[in-house]
């Protein structure tokens, strides 16, 4: 399906995901979708615009109402991505929040995280809820302001482009000791939505927490994502997106890359290191580069698994 | 297995002790909500479950019957309780926030961190 030169394009634009950046920019490259790092892309219009056309911007984990040391200015880190998107020569026609919008699902930072989503010039804007959107007693804040493209249910999909959207959800219905959970119900609602579209549509399907493991002991993975993989394997072009581990993970399997997006908040730790995911606190100066913690995996080959995890000094 | 000791606090308002019996079975979320913010202010049976590095300690906790339960966030990331049958669900805990529940009825309880849910742990009330 992908071509060499596709292929070239793609392994230049993993090596910027190396670099530091708060939003991750998709274009659409040879049928392919082709992550970029934004900070690059807005500093480098060329390089961005040779890969394709903007398609979408992914954001995540904005964590509004978070407070602690490791970033005490959430709100200022959100605004410079926002800029940092608007200042975007050509601009992506829709952004997709990835969850972790609020930090303790409180109304007041709902409020200010839709307040200032708001101010992106793209202004079509599609979300999943994260673990902490979901956080509240009764699970109903979200759904109140983000519930109606799904008649509540969190899980939609929609069509932009040629490329057909699966927003799936989850971080509900946690069995305890699991990882994420899709459901059956919410499965059945995918193979029914997939059955009828060609194997050469291109698919993009995003989530709160990964659609593959990561890592099972901090719950960094969904543990009935393997029925959704056996469903999308037909066909050409599919992209998994994910928020949640704060980092750039990636793999690819045959047509599926799995691309794990960074937070616009703070850093978390690599897989297994400290007692558990909790917020990274670093040096002041080295916040905007470690927002861009990376986890890189630097393919070599369409069919070949490459998965590296590095910081970058 | 550990516990916790906490210092004895002062007796709760006897209203308050009346309406929190009444509504927990009918409302058990909103009860306990309500509950989870009077607790700094009324005494608690001392029953204490304390969530550090991404963990209930102690993990396991056995209580008479009509024991209060008070959870408490030592980490610098919010937690929530949640029973898996949906008996009780708190809200997001943030650091030294807390969280409380009545257990009436001797049984097994099972219960989890609805944000990391590889944090589990289990009450037995006699």
């Amino acid at each position: 399906m992908a071509e060499i030169p596709a292929l070239e394009s793609r392994r230049k634009a993993l090596k910027c995901l190396a670099y530091g950046g708060a939003g991750t920019l998709f274009a659409l490259a040879g049928g392919v979708l082709t992550p970029i790092e934004l900070a690059v892309a807005g500093s480098d219009p060329k390089s961005a615009a040779s890969l394709g056309r903007p398609l979408f911007v992914q954001i995540s984990d904005t964590h509004i109402g978070f407070n602690k040391d490791a970033n005490p200015d959430v709100n200022g880190t959100l605004s410079r991505t926002i800029e940092l998107v608007n200042a975007m020569p050509e601009q992506p026609e829709l952004i997709i929040h990835t969850g972790d919008i609020t930090h303790l699902s409180r109304p007041a930072e709902f409020d200010l995280a839709q307040q200032m989503l708001g101010q992106l010039r793209s202004t079509e804007l599609h979300t999943v809820p994260g673990e902490h959107d979901t956080s509240d007693a009764t699970v109903t804040e979200y759904f109140n302001r983000f519930g109606k493209a799904s008649a509540n249910k969190g899980y939609y999909s929609f069509d932009h482009a040629g490329v057909h959207f699966i927003a799936l959800v989850n971080v509900l219905n946690f069995k305890p000791g699991g990882l994420g959970t899709l459901g059956d119900e919410q499965l059945a609602w995918v193979e029914a939505d997939l059955k009828a579209r060609s194997a050469s549509t291109p698919i993009v399907i995003f989530a709160h927490m990964p659609l593959w493991t990561i890592y099972e002991p901090w719950g960094w993975g969904t543990g009935d994502s393997d029925r959704l993989i056996a469903m999308v394997r037909r066909f050409g072009s599919v992209t998994m997106l994910n928020g949640h581990i704060h980092q750039i993970v990636q793999k690819v399997e045959g047509n599926i890359t799995f691309h794990s997006a960074r937070s616009t908040a703070y850093p978390q730790p690599l897989a297994g290191e400290g007692p558990g995911p909790s917020p990274l606190k670093v040096p002041e100066d080295q916040l905007p580069r470690m927002l861009g913690v990376t986890s890189v995996s630097v393919i070599k080959h369409p069919r070949s698994l490459a998965l590296r995890d590095s910081t970058l000094a | 297995m550990s516990f916790t000791v906490i210092p004895m606090r002062r007796a709760p308002a006897p209203a308050l002790r009346a309406l929190l019996g009444a509504a927990m079975l009918a409302m058990a979320a909103v009860t306990a909500t309500t509950n989870a913010r009077a607790a700094d202010a009324a005494e608690v049976d001392p029953a204490q479950i304390v969530m550090k590095d991404f963990m209930f300690a102690p993990a396991a906790l056995s209580v008479k019957a009509g024991a209060t339960v008070t959870w408490r966030n030592q980490d610098n990331e919010p937690h929530t309780v949640a029973s898996d049958t949906g008996l009780f669900r708190s809200g997001a805990l943030d650091t030294n926030e807390s969280f409380t529940f009545k257990f009436d009825k001797p049984g097994t309880y099972h219960f989890l961190c609805t944000i990391h849910p590889y944090m589990v742990g289990t009450i037995t009330v006699q």
